[in-house]
């Protein structure tokens, strides 16, 4: 493991991103991110779509691979390894031990149609972690009561509607225990009335101090339970602060643009 | 005599060796089917490969396979290949020609299976912690499996009736105890119609088999 920049335990950032870069051929799509999230802090990404903030999210857990730049969770470097100086890709099996760290909230839920909701959550930690099955459905039957879904244990997904869904995607990822959830859009999928139940869901993780970062279009929702708001646009970060700072009082022109634009919906 | 009476007169004596035959190409029939489904998964994921050499090498072999006759490849199994040391006998340079030439089809089976499952079952599993290996294992081929069923059962109905050919090498199943038959007593009508209503007999229950899976397989629950 290397730690560039080490500080004391405890004062390390949780998530530290240096210079990232990401292009897709001809179009840069991340140019130059840096970012920093503390343990327990809560931080949402606003801006137009096509601004990179999905991109972003997919690097931190490598579903992308950057061009250039590091991430380290926890001071451990993300998807490389230093050998000799020199940075080296991980092997599949490295890469897979990183990712349990870092939690992936779809926009789409990507659960798996072949299993139930139970097995959806238990699949992972029962195949990447090695608990028995019974710890598993312990520990999934009790995930699934917490996101309000303890009575669709056997249901296949099919069967579920897309809000239910989305909380027993949630349910599978918190089944990870990881250090840092990362919710894609989670709710854009979604019909009108089913989007409450699941920012409910997320409402409750924030406040049991689960250290997340949100790209979302609920403004207002990011105001309530992020600690910080970044803007992004053209695939770098505009402006960031305190929700009040940000969707009260921006600096930039262009955040204040967008923010209109939401609001004139 | 005609037609019926020489069919009733000599049907137990026709049907005793043709049935004889039937195991013979049910067995040749299993053998390259149970080595064909193993290697076209093979093939497939090695087709599916970043590498390109590796990927190079089973577009090669397939299309190597898919490109030139059965027959010409049982004729190398089995007569080519003793030029080199290898003698198989006959069974075995079937079940082997037939598996191999049976995996090229296969593979791309398996392929369309599997690219017909989102990109976003590959990276929910990825993002879990499941390497490459694991999330195909658990995640992508369960799903693929019942896209595949269909096809992979229409193969193995080919297969049974492509055994046929396996006669030219000695291998006594249906079609190589019929030939004899005819040569010894004339009867051709009589005997190749036979032939033909065994393979038939055991190709509608598959048939039937692919109908029902057809029917059944959208449905997870």
């Amino acid at each position: 493991m290397s730690v560039e920049r080490p500080g004391p335990a405890g004062q390390q950032p949780l998530l530290r991103i240096v210079d990232l870069h990401k292009r897709f051929g001809e179009l840069e799509v991340l140019g130059g991110i840096d970012l920093d999230v503390s343990r327990r802090e809560k931080v949402s990404i606003l801006g137009p779509s096509g601004s990179g903030k999905t991109t972003l999210l997919r690097c931190i857990n490598y579903l992308e691979k950057p061009s250039s730049g590091r991430i380290y969770i926890d001071g451990m470097l993300i998807g490389e390894k230093l050998v000799n100086g020199r940075s080296v890709h991980l092997s599949d099996r490295e890469l897979a031990k990183e990712r349990r760290e870092i939690g992936f909230v779809f926009q789409r839920f990507n659960l798996f149609p072949h299993l139930t909701a139970l097995e959806n959550v238990t699949i992972a930690p029962r195949k990447v972690l090695g608990q028995s099955t019974e710890e598993a459905n312990d520990r999934g039957r009790r995930l699934l009561e917490k996101v309000g879904l303890g009575h669709k244990l056997a249901e296949y997904p099919e069967r579920l509607s897309g809000g239910q869904q989305q909380r027993v995607a949630i349910a599978r990822v918190l089944a990870m225990q990881p250090k840092l959830m990362l919710f894609d859009e989670a709710t854009s999928a979604l019909d009108p009335e089913l989007i409450g139940e699941v920012l409910k869901v997320i409402r409750e993780l924030a406040e049991e101090g689960h250290t997340m970062i949100l790209v979302t279009h609920e403004v207002q929702f990011a105001g309530e339970v992020s600690d910080r708001i970044i803007f992004m646009d053209h695939g770098r970060i505009i402006e960031e602060g305190p929700p009040r700072q940000i969707l009260g009082n921006a600096t930039q022109t262009r955040t204040r643009a967008f923010l209109k634009k939401l609001a004139d919906r | 005599m005609d037609f019926w009476t020489v069919m009733v007169a000599r049907f137990p004596y026709f049907m005793s060796l043709l049935l004889k035959g039937a195991v013979m190409t049910v067995t040749v029939a299993v053998g390259a089917l149970a080595l064909a489904l193993v290697l076209g998964l093979l093939i497939a994921l090695f087709r599916m490969s970043p590498s390109r050499i590796v990927s190079g090498f089973a577009y090669v072999y397939t299309e190597f396979l898919r490109g030139t006759p059965a027959l010409a490849q049982l004729f190398v199994i089995y007569f080519g290949l003793p030029d080199i040391g290898i003698e198989l006998k006959p069974v075995e340079a079937a079940i082997i020609g037939l598996g191999i030439n049976g995996s090229a089809y296969l593979s791309e089976v398996y392929r369309a299976g599997i690219q017909a499952i989102h990109r976003g079952q590959v990276e929910a599993a990825l993002s879990l912690g499941m390497t490459p290996l694991g999330s195909m294992r658990d995640i992508v081929l369960p799903q693929a499996i019942r896209i595949m069923l269909p096809p992979i059962t229409n193969f193995s109905i080919t297969l049974l009736k492509d055994t046929a050919l396996v006669s030219v090498v000695a291998v006594p199943e249906i079609m190589f105890y019929a030939r004899n038959l005819v040569t010894e007593t004339f009867q051709s009508m009589h005997v190749y119609l036979l032939a033909a209503a065994i393979y038939l007999a055991m190709t509608i229950p598959m048939s039937r088999l692919v109908a029902y899976l057809e029917r059944t397989r959208r449905a997870w629950s």
